[in-house]
């Protein structure tokens, strides 16, 4: 039953393999190499201190960098407070009604806006807030970084919203449900998972988010005690420790940069966790 | 192009019309015995009738594994149809067994000396058989509801030759036996037209989906005229 | 209130309702853009028996169904023309909330859809809750009510805070049919409920469908003839998007008046 060409076929099916093998292997080697030479760079400075205490003066050893993580937190707290509202209704908006030109035209600006550099965005709110202001300010970071979240948050909630099958609009409909019921207690609810995974994503993708947040929260060695102050945050830290000449900074960079890395995964790992497939279907 | 079921009707259709075709032979070979005197003959058309009981068994058999395919409006009028008709057409041959039997009979005695119109009889019931298939074939509801009252004109026959053949054997009492079996074959030919009539019934349910049976002789020549006008498209 | 029943009854063969059309239907006309998909049909639906709506594919047999529910409201380019009555009341009227006509002219889907975040009692309750019934005990009465009436209380009383989507695929179309009922609609639609089910399954919803005749007015679209034959008291024919013959079933089955319903029902076309 083996045709003439038979090993010839065979090896170039070896060959192939081979070559698609090599090349998902080097899909991955980044970001081993990342994770590596963080861990070796970064890991013997994190301690107790690194997420307890605020950065030392210039020159002295030790101190960490509790600030900035703090400053993250609140940071991306202001940015979910700013993006998710307008990002989720604005995706059911663009899923569930409209008409199909105006939709273009949205979803066109999204992608756009999507597309933008992210220091365009910070010069943008450092000229509506910071100079009115006279000052930089948490707030001002939290508003950057919640007006970058709202077109990717509007695109994956729709396209999640989309993924939701017709039939369930259909027999909410049927069943004489008002349509803003429908859509809110019915498709959105069957949708949930996916509008919160695209979140936690932007969420994550905002989180390392470095050049607008010099124009906007600008950082700061210290606590801020207003909103209306600078505040520090990880990868604005990160980098002036980074182009800073003292190599204490240095090794601190490196740590936040694990830490970085680290909290970016563990929202990954949580957002497959979520969306596991819970229930056995039968057929 | 046609479909594997409709095949499978067509081959009902020529199963019924050979199964006439040995009806009609029969039949003719039967009357043909019986005048003629010939008991050879006679005896071959009470061999055949076999073959007619067999072909109903056939078609009944076809017609039931065809329903379980779910024929639906004239199909499905077509399979019950070719079931009665098939009913019909052994009894047709069962008659012309009957007829064969008598001409048997008749034929190791001597003749009666009688003149009968039986020959005629033969051939109005014949007439009417052959019309309702050809009505059958070509689907003529017009045709067929002609038939109907022809009925009537064979059994007006059949009385005159019973009357005849009564003067005869209060006439010549020596014939009375010989007479009484020229009487069951005139019979047997009346039977044959009230069921060839049966057979013009079934194919005006076909054709217009009506049951007309036990209505009565007016009731199908009025409509006679009424199918001819509403032509199916 | 219609009677719960949990057992099924032997179909006696089918009269035609007593008096009562649920429906009048008068010149309607459905068109989606430049495409005119239901050209001036006109048809009664008589109360509590079931219609059959067969034809070929594309015949507008569908589209016919969801102008009964006022359903062509979802689609933008979808225009309605002629006029509907519901047990007399015009249902495309001005003042009449597309919302109200639903909950009286209830229907069923090919594929069935329970809510997947949903377990079976609020699937079952959901078409309740969602309309501000929040009466516990009115809910639990309606829900065993519900799925007795279409054949499922007996399989799923045990489970009902089970996932609706545990269920199989013939269940899941019963669950979707209580949840319709849950409703009480005067009239149910039903869009080929049983072509996505195997034979088993399927002669159980036909079973149902015959005893829930007694206590509603069904409608049912089906590409099925002997289906249609089996289930229905009248069977309406439509082809490219026209009313061909419409009558009692046994009519339409064994002697059709028009030709093309003729030849649709013995398979030359279709």
């Amino acid at each position: 039953m083996t045709a003439p060409n038979h090993h010839w076929r065979q090896f170039k099916n070896a060959i192939v393999q081979v070559l698609t093998f090599a090349c998902a292997v080097l899909v991955i080697t980044p970001l081993i190499l990342v994770f590596y030479h963080l861990v070796r760079q970064g890991f013997s400075s994190i301690n107790w201190a690194f997420f307890t205490q605020l950065p030392k003066p210039v020159g002295e050893a030790g101190g960490g960098m509790a600030n900035a993580i703090v400053g993250t937190f609140i940071l991306l707290g202001q940015a979910a407070l700013l993006g998710v509202p307008i990002g989720v209704l604005g995706g059911v908006y663009l899923s569930e009604y409209g008409t199909s030109r105006l939709n273009w035209w949205i979803r066109f600006t999204a992608d756009v806006l999507n597309g933008v550099p992210s220091i365009t965005w910070g010069i943008v709110v450092y000229a509506l807030m910071v100079v009115p202001m006279h000052s930089s300010s948490a707030l001002a970071g939290g508003v950057v970084l919640g007006l970058m979240m709202i077109p990717l948050v509007m695109r994956t909630t729709e396209e999640v919203l989309q993924l939701v099958p017709h039939g369930y609009r259909e027999a909410a409909l049927a069943l004489g449900i008002a349509q803003w019921r429908a859509i809110v207690q019915i498709v959105v609810r069957t949708a949930l998972k996916g509008i919160v995974t695209g979140v936690l994503l932007a969420l994550a993708r905002v989180a390392g988010e470095t050049a607008p947040l010099l124009f906007t929260a600008f950082g700061n060695l210290g606590w801020a005690h207003k909103l209306t102050e600078p505040i520090a945050a990880m990868p604005l830290q990160i980098f002036i420790y980074a182009i800073s000449p003292y190599d204490d900074w240095h090794r601190q960079a490196w740590a936040g940069a694990l830490v970085l890395l680290v909290l970016v995964l563990a929202v990954n790992v949580s957002v497959r966790f979520l969306t596991r497939d819970r229930y056995a279907r039968r057929t | 192009m046609e479909t594997h079921f409709e095949m499978e009707l067509d081959s009902l259709k020529q199963k019924l019309l050979l199964m006439a075709s040995h009806a009609e032979t029969a039949v003719n070979q039967a009357v043909q015995a019986l005048v003629q005197r010939d008991h050879d003959l006679a005896l071959q058309v009470r061999e055949n009738d076999r073959v007619i009981d067999q072909f109903e068994l056939d078609i009944d058999e076809l017609a039931i594994q065809l329903l379980t395919k779910a024929p639906l409006a004239t199909n499905l009028r077509l399979v019950t149809v070719a079931m009665k008709i098939s009913q019909n057409l052994e009894r047709i041959g069962d008659e012309a067994s009957k007829i064969a039997k008598r001409a048997r009979d008749l034929s190791r005695e001597a003749p009666v000396k009688i003149n009968l119109d039986l020959p005629r009889m033969a051939g109005m019931a014949l007439d009417m058989v052959k019309g309702a298939l050809d009505a059958f074939v070509n689907r003529d509801s017009a045709a067929a509801r002609a038939i109907i009252p022809r009925d009537k004109e064979v059994d007006a026959l059949n009385k005159q030759i019973h009357e005849a053949l009564a003067q005869h054997m209060v006439a010549h009492p020596n014939t009375i036996g010989r007479c009484l079996n020229w009487m069951v074959a005139a019979k047997s030919l009346e039977r044959i037209a009230d069921h060839a009539k049966n057979l013009a019934e079934e194919v005006v349910y076909l054709c217009e989906a009506l049951d007309i049976r036990h209505a009565g002789a007016k009731a199908a020549e009025k409509s006679a005229t009424q199918s001819a006008a509403e032509e199916r498209g | 209130m219609p009677e719960p029943s949990s057992q099924m009854v032997t179909a006696a063969p089918a009269q035609p309702a007593t008096g009562g059309l649920a429906l009048t239907v008068r010149n309607l006309a459905v068109s989606f853009g430049a495409n005119q998909a239901i050209k001036n049909v006109s048809l009664e639906i008589a109360a509590r028996a079931v219609t059959a709506i067969i034809g070929p594919s594309g015949c507008g047999k569908s589209t016919f169904l969801r102008a009964l529910n006022r359903m062509h409201e979802l689609t933008p380019e979808a225009r309605v023309e002629g006029e509907i009555r519901l047990f007399g009341e015009d249902m495309y009227a001005r003042n009449v909330e597309p919302v109200v006509v639903r909950r009286r002219v209830g229907m069923v889907f090919q594929k069935s859809n329970p809510f997947p975040t949903m377990s079976i009692v609020e699937n079952v309750t959901v078409g309740l809750r969602l309309n501000g019934v929040r009466h516990r005990k009115l809910l639990a009465e309606r829900t065993e009510q519900s799925l007795r009436m279409a054949a499922l209380w007996d399989e799923v009383k045990d489970r009902l805070h089970a996932p609706a989507i545990s269920l199989s695929g013939g269940q899941q179309q019963r669950l979707c049919i209580a949840r319709a009922l849950a409703v009480q609609p005067e009239v149910l639609l039903m869009d080929e409920p049983a072509s996505a089910l195997d034979p088993l399954a399927t002669a159980k919803i036909e079973d149902l469908i015959l005893e829930l005749k007694r206590n509603y007015t069904i409608v049912i679209v089906t590409h099925n003839m002997q289906q249609a034959a089996r289930m229905s008291d009248f069977t309406a024919f439509f082809y490219l998007g026209e009313l061909v013959e419409f009558g009692p079933t046994a009519r339409i089955f064994t002697s059709p008046s028009q030709k093309r319903t003729e030849d649709y029902v013995t398979g030359r076309f279709g």
